[in-house]
């Protein structure tokens, strides 16, 4: 049961994260939620019961992921973090986990304030946004989408709590991507931050809201149904054979080109624009982490001791190196 | 010829110390003697003392030779190869009356190295290397291995045993194996036609080390993970933990690669810092992987916040110390034993954990071993604080020994059979009555899963902020650790047992105690001594504390850390313990040890006689 505030955007996320795992039919114990501190890091308390849950400290979720990871490739992990976690105390941690593209879907819900803390800025609040109490921020913000661009991310979106129908295909696109998995989901916060002068309040996200892409997640079990005529959409396979469609807006974007979206994606920010759909994405690319260390395909937790343990006989020959 | 004092001869039982220049390749010149010498028969000892750089700047590297099997360090030099000529005046003071001076004698230093009361021996040499051998690096090299040579015919060490162990680093390389043959012969054949040899301080065959390795307390660590059957380590790089974990990735790759695939059965994550580093660990051990990080004092100052997650939120976590001299980044290349206190009670709130505290290489392999299943039955953070000394330097040790019947204890984690059979799963409850819950991975049920974390929660794993539930999982938490004393390993006691008078000591100080204690026994004085390696302390700590009048507490940090946390954590009356310490940095010895007990039963003499029953 959700504790947060009525109406708060993430708990529009919450449900998009759930229809998502009905969608793809993920069993509850296939799936492993994590989340650092903060409202947004709350949420994965309030969902698919039937799964693990772990909620780290402040920022450091993504240290939490990188090691679960390592020992059992063969879950699916969801993060769930805020503005604040990710962006400041847990900048770090971001950073390194998309550097070393583990197998993950990381939801940053994004509102521009400290809510547990009563309202301050984080380092997503744009330059000149008012606070509730009148304070106006005076440092620039730091864009999570260009940033994980910048780091090579594979797979990076951005959408909003509001929109459901964008959101929905886009977090089960962003589970099955073999690799690092970032959307940015625009989530205003009622309490603190949805009042005028906030360039983070639903008004005004709503005004400045472009879709770039619209993303159609086809499981790989089913025929594959295009809505959209030829010309218009271009159809992304996943690693798993499951495919995402992409409804091209504008007919210049390419979201497989990672250069030409950066600076798509900072124009339009110029313009105070978000730019929502899927951004970025790379299935070529190979930098998984567990593809690097070539892991064994059995998770790691389940190799058998005998397996590990080198034996004595070993141990009697190795001393001969030591004398 | 210059005339050598004659002394009467010392066999076996004498301490080299080599004065280089780092970056220059005399480790290998320096670990080649030792090693000729520990072929021989005879146990040796070996300190590194280095700077906190790469090139450049002076590092000592001494070698004890000690027929009696002495592990520390001794406290005077008998013989200096003074290859560094930034420190001649120095290294020439640290000569022991009577004692050896050997330098490069290309460029006579003679005033410099005036001191009457040593005996100095001038070998040219530079002028040697560079009159056989060709090219700047060459020469800087082979230079070390000459000095190797003249050592050689002054102590007497066996040629052929030396020939034998250049065959086996360059059994590969023919090259490499003649121009180091060559210069080894020039040192040697120097003495031999110029100087009288050997010295009476030398070595002779002797019969001590069979069945003995040499290593390091750090591969020995690493090694102990491969066996206890880790799978992740994670890690961020820093002196002197960082050949830890090269000695795990080296020992995977040799043993955890599938030949035909290339797949490994481990993962090795380089953190971005040791917030990271520990935080991975978490995240595998969570997940059913045993999991660990090698640290030294900054990293565990970093790692504190999560540790006290893993605590409340019972993770298993086992976390090497490789104890440097602090505070703050302090000298990164000297030893300590400092971090005692911040491991015992890391992060805030009322947390307490288990820490083990080898000795030597060879418990820092079994210790390994040990921390997974304690950290796993305990389902709680683990510290093994070793240090610099025991980490880095090369000790004489008992083969290393497995027994493959061996399983690995994973504590209380339920199968999906067992959570059927369950009516419900808590994650936090006391079934048992020994404070210590059940858990369960992901990705085993839906009946399994729990939510961990950090923030209050009652003993069905539910958030609460309500004080009576919170105080139940918090009250567990203690019982758990006077579990926990339970299980640890038991301190190890030397003497007679009935003295008045004890020492109770940690780690890498026991080759110095033990050594204390035959010089005192020589003196005929009697003293107890048991050293304690793990806390929380048990029953044989508390009736040792009782039983003796007076106890000296031997350690290696300025505040008396494991004295303040036997006063924290025992029955022990305050006044009964008086503090040995050493902290300049260099491995304690047993003399200053010998002094302080002499001089503190000078004063109290009545002690040494009345046992306490």
């Amino acid at each position: 049961m959700s504790t947060l505030c009525a109406g708060c955007g993430h708990d529009s996320v919450t449900a998009a994260v759930v229809e998502a795992c009905w969608g793809l039919s993920l069993q509850p114990e296939q799936l492993v939620k994590l989340s650092g501190i903060g409202c947004s890091s709350k949420t994965t308390a309030y969902f698919v019961s039937g799964s693990h849950g772990f909620n780290a400290v402040h920022g450091r979720m993504p240290s939490i992921a990188s090691g679960a990871n390592a020992a059992n490739r063969s879950l699916t992990y969801v993060g769930v973090s805020g503005d604040g976690d990710s962006l400041s105390i847990g900048i770090g941690q971001l950073v390194h986990v998309i550097r070393r593209n583990v197998n993950m879907l990381y939801l940053i819900e994004n509102n521009g304030v400290y809510g547990l803390t009563k309202g301050q800025f984080s380092a997503s609040a744009d330059i000149g946004t008012k606070a509730k109490r009148g304070d106006v921020n005076a440092s620039p913000p730091i864009d999570p989408v260009l940033l994980a661009l910048s780091l090579g991310a594979t797979f990076v979106a951005r959408s909003f709590s509001g929109d459901k129908a964008q959101l929905v295909p886009l977090i089960q696109a962003g589970m099955r991507h073999n690799g690092f998995a970032l959307i940015d989901v625009l989530s205003p916060c009622v309490t603190f931050n949805d009042h005028e002068g906030s360039t983070k309040s639903y008004g005004f996200t709503r005004e400045h809201y472009q879709a770039v892409t619209e993303a159609d997640f086809v499981p790989h079990a089913e025929e594959i149904s295009v809505d959209y005529p030829a010309g218009e959409s271009i159809p992304v396979s996943l690693h798993d054979g499951s495919r995402v469609l992409l409804r091209k807006l504008d007919p210049a974007y390419d979201p497989t080109d990672r250069s030409a979206a950066y600076s798509y994606i900072e124009n339009k920010l110029k313009q105070n624009e978000y730019v929502t759909g899927l951004i970025h994405i790379d299935e070529r690319d190979s930098t998984e982490f567990h593809n690097v260390n070539k892991t064994a395909k059995v998770p790691l937790n389940r190799v058998p001791f005998e397996q590990l343990s080198p034996g004595s006989a070993a141990l009697d020959k190795l001393m001969a190196r030591y004398r | 010829m210059p005339s050598l004092t004659v002394e009467a001869s010392r066999i076996n039982d004498f301490v080299v110390k080599f004065a280089n220049v780092n970056g220059t390749g005399s480790a290998s010149a320096n670990s080649l003697i030792m090693k000729a010498i520990f072929r021989m028969g005879i146990p040796v000892a070996g300190k590194n003392y280095f700077p906190s750089n790469i090139q450049g700047l002076p590092t000592w590297y001494e070698i004890r030779v000690t027929r009696d099997g002495y592990a520390a360090r001794a406290s005077h030099v008998d013989i200096m190869v003074a290859m560094n000529a930034e420190t001649y005046s120095k290294d020439v003071r640290e000569v022991k009356s009577g004692g050896y001076l050997i330098y490069d004698s290309t460029w006579p230093r003679s005033a410099l190295l005036q001191r009457g009361d040593i005996n100095v021996i001038p070998v040219p040499l530079a002028r040697l290397v560079n009159e056989n051998f060709d090219g700047v690096r060459n020469r800087i090299l082979l230079k070390n291995i000459a000095y190797a040579g003249v050592l050689a015919a002054l102590l007497d060490v066996d040629l052929d045993v030396i020939s034998g162990l250049l065959n086996e680093s360059y059994a590969k390389k023919p090259k490499l194996l003649d121009s180091n043959t060559r210069a080894l012969r020039l040192g040697y054949d120097y003495v031999k036609a110029n100087l009288s040899s050997p010295l009476p301080l030398r070595v002779e065959h002797m019969d001590k080390t069979r069945g003995h390795i040499m290593i390091d307390g750090n591969t020995a660590a690493g090694l102990g993970c491969v066996y206890a059957g880790a799978t992740v380590g994670a890690w961020y790089p820093i002196t002197p933990s960082t050949s830890l974990m090269d000695a795990f990735k080296g020992f995977c790759e040799r043993y955890r690669v599938d030949a035909e695939t290339g797949e490994r059965n481990f993962a090795i994550l380089q953190a971005e810092d040791e917030l990271a580093a520990i935080g991975m660990v978490l995240g595998a051990s969570w997940n059913g992987a045993r999991a660990f990080t090698p640290t030294s004092g900054p990293g565990i100052s970093l790692m504190n916040e999560f540790v006290g997650l893993a605590y409340y939120a019972e993770v298993p976590a086992v976390i090497f110390d490789v104890q440097r001299v602090g505070p703050s980044t302090g000298m990164p290349t000297r030893t300590q034993q400092s971090d005692i206190l911040i491991c015992a009670y890391a992060s805030h709130g009322d947390t307490r954990h288990v820490l083990l505290f080898p000795a030597n290489p060879e418990e820092c392999f079994y210790m390994a071993v040990q921390a997974f299943d304690l950290a796993e039955r305990l389902q709680t953070p683990v510290f093994v604080l070793s240090d610099l000394d025991i980490g880095m330097n090369d000790w004489m040790c008992p083969d290393l020994k497995w027994d493959d019947s061996y399983r690995p204890d994973r504590g209380k984690v339920l199968s999906q059979e067992e959570l059927a059979g369950l009516e419900k799963f808590y994650r936090y409850v006391d079934r048992d009555d020994d404070a210590i819950p059940y858990r369960t991975l992901p990705g085993t049920s839906q009946k399994g899963a729990y939510f961990t974390r950090g923030s209050g929660h009652n003993q069905f794993g539910g958030y609460t902020e309500d004080s009576a539930e919170y105080q139940v999982v918090l009250d567990r938490l203690r019982r758990k650790f006077t579990t926990a004393s339970r299980y640890v390993p038991k301190p190890v006691a030397m003497g007679k047992g009935g003295s008045a008078v004890g020492i109770i000591s940690i780690g890498s100080c026991d080759g110095a105690i033990r050594e204390a204690l035959d010089v005192l026994s020589q003196q005929k004085i009697d003293v107890d001594y048991l050293r304690v390696r793990a806390f929380p302390f048990n029953t044989d700590v508390e009736a040792f504390l009782k039983c003796h009048a007076t106890i000296f507490v031997v350690e290696q940090n300025r505040d008396a850390q494991l004295k303040s946390l036997l006063i924290l954590e025992t029955a022990v009356e305050k006044s009964k313990l008086l503090s040995i310490l050493s902290y300049s940095g260099l491995p304690i010895s047993a003399q200053p040890i010998v002094d302080e007990i002499r001089a503190k039963l000078a004063e109290a003499p009545r002690l040494s006689a009345v046992p306490v029953k």
